[in-house]
C-alpha cells in the first residue's frame, strides 16, 4: 500500500448572512467616523490657505494681535503655549514618576488598586475645578516662592521680573508676580501628572518579576533595584507618558484662561504677570472675529492640532518601540 | 517487579523530616533604630525650620515653610543614617523619602482641591433653592437664599446625554470594527481615529462654531451644537480606549467560539463582549466623566443664559462647567460662591461615576 502524502485541504469560509451584515455594518459606521473626524482635520487645514493669503508669513512671525486694526499674528501665542507646557512638564515629571514608582514598588498590595483609581479620579477632575483651586488657593501661596525665585535667581533671564527689585516692599510688588506663566504652568501640571503617571504605572507594572528578584538576590536595595531594573525597563513608558502629557498641556484652555492675564507678545520672563497661549487666544477673541479673522483662528487651531498630533504620534511610537511596550499591543 | 518510583514518606525512613515546616523569614523589615531615626529627623527638622525660617530669617508663607522643612528633613535623615549604615543604604533611604514625599505632595494637592471647593461652596449648596431655581429673576450677585443653578444642571445633563447618545454607539462600533474585523482599511481608520484623539477640545468647539453656530448655516448657539462638539472629542477617545479593552480578550476564546460553529457576530455577542464588559464599562464611564467636565468647547458653542432651557434645539443652554468658569471670572463674592457650589455638584457627579466604576470593575460576568 502506497502512502498518499497529506495535502492541506483548501479552507473556504462563507460568512453567514448575519456575519455579512455585521461586517458591512461596522465598516459603514467606522467609515462614517473616519469621514467626520477626517473632515474636521481637513477643514481646519484648508483654513490655512485664506489666512496665509491675507496675512502672509507675518501670521506666524508677528505677535501683534489686534482684530480691530486687522493685525493677526500668533508668534506670542505659540511661544506662550510651548512655555507653559514646558513649565508643566518640568514640574510634573518628578511628581509623576514618583507616583508611578510609589504605586508599583512601595505601596502595600492592599491599597494598590485604590491608589490606581485615585489616580484615575485625579485625571477626571474637571480642569475648571483645578483652575478654581489654582487661581484662588494656590496662587496666593505660590507668590512668595515666585518672589523668592526672582530675587535670588533674577540674573537668569527667564526668572527676571521687571520692577521686582529686592528693595521694594513685598505688598507693593505682589501684583507683578500674579497671573504669570509659571503659576499657569503649575496648575496645568496638575492635569499632566495623572495622565503621565498612569502610563508610567502601566509600564512599571510589567517589569518582569524574575529580573526584580534577581536584583534583590544580588543584594540590591530597593532603590538599587529600581535604578537597575524598573527604570531601564520602563524608559519607553516614561518618555511616552511625558509626551502624552505634553500634548495635553499644549491644548489646555480653561485653567490657563482663568489664571493667565492676556498680553499679546512674545514673553520669556515666566514669573512675570501676563502671557498668552493659542487656546487662550482663541477663547478670548472668537466672539469678536469675523470672516478672515475667524479663518486665522481656525488656522491657529490647526497649528496647535499639528503640534499635539506630532507629539502624540511620537509618544505612541516611543511606547510601542520600547521593550516594555512590545507585549502591550496585539 | 520494578520498584515504585514514588513512595509515601514513612516515620522510619531516614529521609523523613520531622522538623516543623519552614516559615518564610520576614525580610526587609525595618528595625526600631530605623523608625526612631526617621521620627527624630522629622521632629528635629520641624523644630529647626520653625526656628530658622520663622524666627531668625525674615521669611514667611506656607509653601516656603513646607519646602524648607522637607529639605531639612532629607538632610537630617541622611546625616542620621550615614552614622550607622553603608552608603548604598543611605542612598536607598533618601530616594525612598523623596519618592514618597513627592507622591504625598500630589495626594495633598488633590485632597486640598476637593476639600477647598467643597468648603468654599457650602454656603451655596446648603440652600435647597440652589438646586430648584434658576437665575432668571435673580442676579447672580443676589443673596444665596435666592436663585440657583438648576438651569446649568439640566443643561449639562441634556448636553452630555445627547453627546453620549452619539459618541457611544459610534465609538463602540468603530472599536468593534478595529478589533474584530481588521484588515488594511481598519489600519487607515485606526490611524485617523488615533490622530483625532490629539484634537484639543477647544478646537472641536471652534470647528462647530464656524460651521453650525455662525451664519449662513447656523442659527446661533444652542444645546445641540454643544453636544455635537462634545461628541466630536468623545468619539475617538471612546473608540480607542474600547479597542484596547477588546484586544485584551484572549484570542483563544474567540477561536473556541468559532470552532464550535458560532458565527463572528454571535462570538462577539456571547463571548467577546461579556468577557470585556467590566473593562468596557470602566473606559466608557471614564470617557463620560471627562466629557462632563469639558468646558472649553461649551465656552464657544453653547452660549450663556440665565434661563431654564431644557430644549437643545432652541436658544443658548447653560452648563455646570461654564457656570463655574463665568462665576470664577466675575469677581463678585456671591457669584463666586455659587460657582464653587456648582463645582461641588460637578465633583459629586464625577465621584459617583467613579464609585460606579469601582463597583463594575469588581463585578464578574454572571455565570450561566
Amino acid at each position: 500500500m502506497t502512502a498518499v502524502p497529506d495535502a492541506p485541504r483548501r479552507i473556504i469560509s462563507t460568512p453567514s448572512p448575519a456575519d455579512r451584515v455585521f461586517r458591512y455594518g461596522t465598516t459603514a459606521v467606522s467609515s462614517f467616523v473616519l469621514v467626520v473626524t477626517g473632515c474636521v482635520g481637513v477643514f481646519l487645514g484648508l483654513r490655512m490657505v485664506p489666512t496665509f493669503q491675507h496675512y502672509g508669513l507675518r501670521f506666524l512671525t508677528s505677535s501683534a494681535f489686534n482684530p480691530e486694526k486687522n493685525l493677526v499674528g500668533i508668534a506670542g501665542a505659540i511661544t506662550g503655549s510651548v512655555e507653559i507646557a514646558v513649565i508643566a512638564l518640568v514640574i510634573s515629571f518628578p511628581v509623576a514618576i514618583s507616583i508611578a514608582l510609589y504605586i508599583t514598588q512601595y505601596a502595600p498590595n492592599i491599597v494598590k488598586s485604590l491608589l490606581v483609581s485615585v489616580l484615575d479620579l485625579m485625571a477626571a477632575i474637571p480642569s475648571v475645578v483645578y483652575g478654581l483651586w489654582g487661581e484662588f488657593f494656590l496662587e496666593p501661596k505660590l507668590l512668595y516662592l515666585c518672589r523668592w525665585l526672582s530675587q535670588w535667581f533674577g540674573w537668569i533671564p527667564i526668572f527676571k521680573v521687571n520692577g521686582g527689585q529686592p528693595s521694594a516692599p513685598a505688598f507693593q510688588t505682589a501684583h507683578l508676580y500674579e497671573q504669570s506663566a509659571f503659576i499657569a504652568g503649575t496648575v496645568v501640571a496638575m492635569m499632566v501628572i495623572p495622565l503621565a503617571a498612569s502610563v508610567m504605572r502601566g509600564v512599571f507594572d510589567q517589569t518582569p518579576p524574575g529580573e526584580r528578584e534577581a536584583a534583590y538576590a544580588l543584594g540590591s536595595t530597593r532603590w538599587g533595584m529600581i535604578r537597575a531594573v524598573v527604570i531601564p525597563f520602563g524608559r519607553g513608558g516614561i518618555i511616552g507618558g511625558m509626551m502624552l502629557g505634553l500634548g495635553r498641556a499644549l491644548g489646555e484652555t480653561i485653567a490657563v484662561l482663568l489664571i493667565l492675564s492676556s498680553t499679546y507678545q512674545v514673553k520669556f520672563h515666566i514669573l512675570e504677570n501676563g502671557g498668552v497661549t493659542i487656546s487662550s487666544l482663541i477663547a478670548n477673541v472668537f466672539g469678536a472675529s469675523t470672516g478672515v479673522q475667524l479663518s486665522a483662528l481656525l488656522a491657529a487651531g490647526f497649528v496647535l492640532f499639528l503640534m499635539t498630533l506630532v507629539i502624540n504620534t511620537l509618544a505612541t511610537v516611543v511606547i510601542s518601540r520600547s521593550r516594555s511596550g512590545a507585549g502591550v499591543d496585539a | 517487579m520494578t520498584e515504585l518510583l514514588t513512595r509515601l514518606p514513612h516515620r522510619d525512613d531516614p529521609a523523613y523530616d520531622d522538623s516543623p515546616p519552614d516559615r518564610p523569614r520576614r525580610v526587609g523589615s525595618r528595625t526600631a533604630d530605623d523608625y526612631l531615626s526617621l521620627a527624630g529627623a522629622a521632629v528635629g527638622s520641624l523644630a529647626l525650620t520653625w526656628l530658622v525660617f520663622e524666627q531668625v530669617l525674615p521669611f514667611s508663607g506656607t509653601v516656603g515653610f513646607i519646602v524648607v522643612w522637607y529639605l531639612t528633613f532629607i538632610g537630617l535623615y541622611s546625616a542620621l543614617t550615614v552614622v550607622s549604615q553603608p552608603l548604598t543604604v543611605v542612598r536607598d533611604r533618601i530616594m525612598s523619602a523623596v519618592v514618597q514625599g513627592l507622591a504625598a505632595l500630589a495626594a495633598i494637592a488633590v485632597v486640598t482641591t476637593i476639600v477647598y471647593v467643597f468648603w468654599k461652596g457650602h454656603p451655596a449648596y446648603l440652600h435647597t433653592n440652589f438646586f430648584t431655581q434658576d437665575l432668571r429673576y435673580t442676579a447672580p450677585t443676589a443673596p444665596l437664599n435666592k436663585g440657583g443653578i438648576d438651569h446649568a444642571i439640566v443643561g449639562s445633563a441634556v448636553e452630555i446625554a445627547i453627546a453620549v447618545g452619539i459618541a457611544l454607539p459610534l465609538g463602540l462600533t468603530t472599536a468593534v470594527f478595529l478589533a474584530e474585523v481588521g484588515g488594511r482599511y481598519a489600519r487607515v481608520v485606526r490611524t485617523v481615529v488615533e490622530a483625532m484623539t490629539a484634537l484639543p477640545d477647544l478646537i472641536a468647539g471652534l470647528f462647530i462654531y464656524a460651521i453650525l453656530v455662525r451664519p449662513p448655516f447656523g442659527f446661533g448657539p444652542n444645546g445641540l451644537d454643544a453636544a455635537l462638539a462634545l461628541s466630536i472629542t468623545m468619539t475617538p477617545i471612546i473608540a480607542r480606549s474600547s479597542e484596547v479593552v477588546l484586544r485584551v480578550v484572549p484570542g483563544g476564546l474567540r477561536e473556541a467560539g468559532l470552532a464550535l460553529g458560532a458565527g463572528q457576530l454571535s462570538t462577539l455577542w456571547r463571548v467577546v463582549l461579556p468577557t470585556a464588559r467590566p473593562g468596557l464599562a470602566t473606559s466608557l464611564i471614564l470617557g463620560i466623566a471627562r466629557g462632563l467636565g469639558e468646558t472649553a468647547p461649551l465656552l464657544i458653542v453653547a452660549g450663556v443664559t440665565a434661563d431654564f432651557n431644557p430644549n437643545p434645539l432652541s436658544g443658548p443652554m447653560m452648563s455646570l462647567p461654564l457656570f463655574v468658569y463665568l462665576g470664577a471670572r466675575s469677581g463678585e463674592v456671591n457669584y463666586q460662591t455659587r460657582a464653587y457650589g456648582a463645582a461641588s455638584v460637578l465633583l459629586v457627579i464625577v465621584l459617583l461615576l467613579f464609585i460606579a466604576v469601582r463597583f463594575l470593575a469588581r463585578q464578574r460576568p454572571r455565570q450561566r
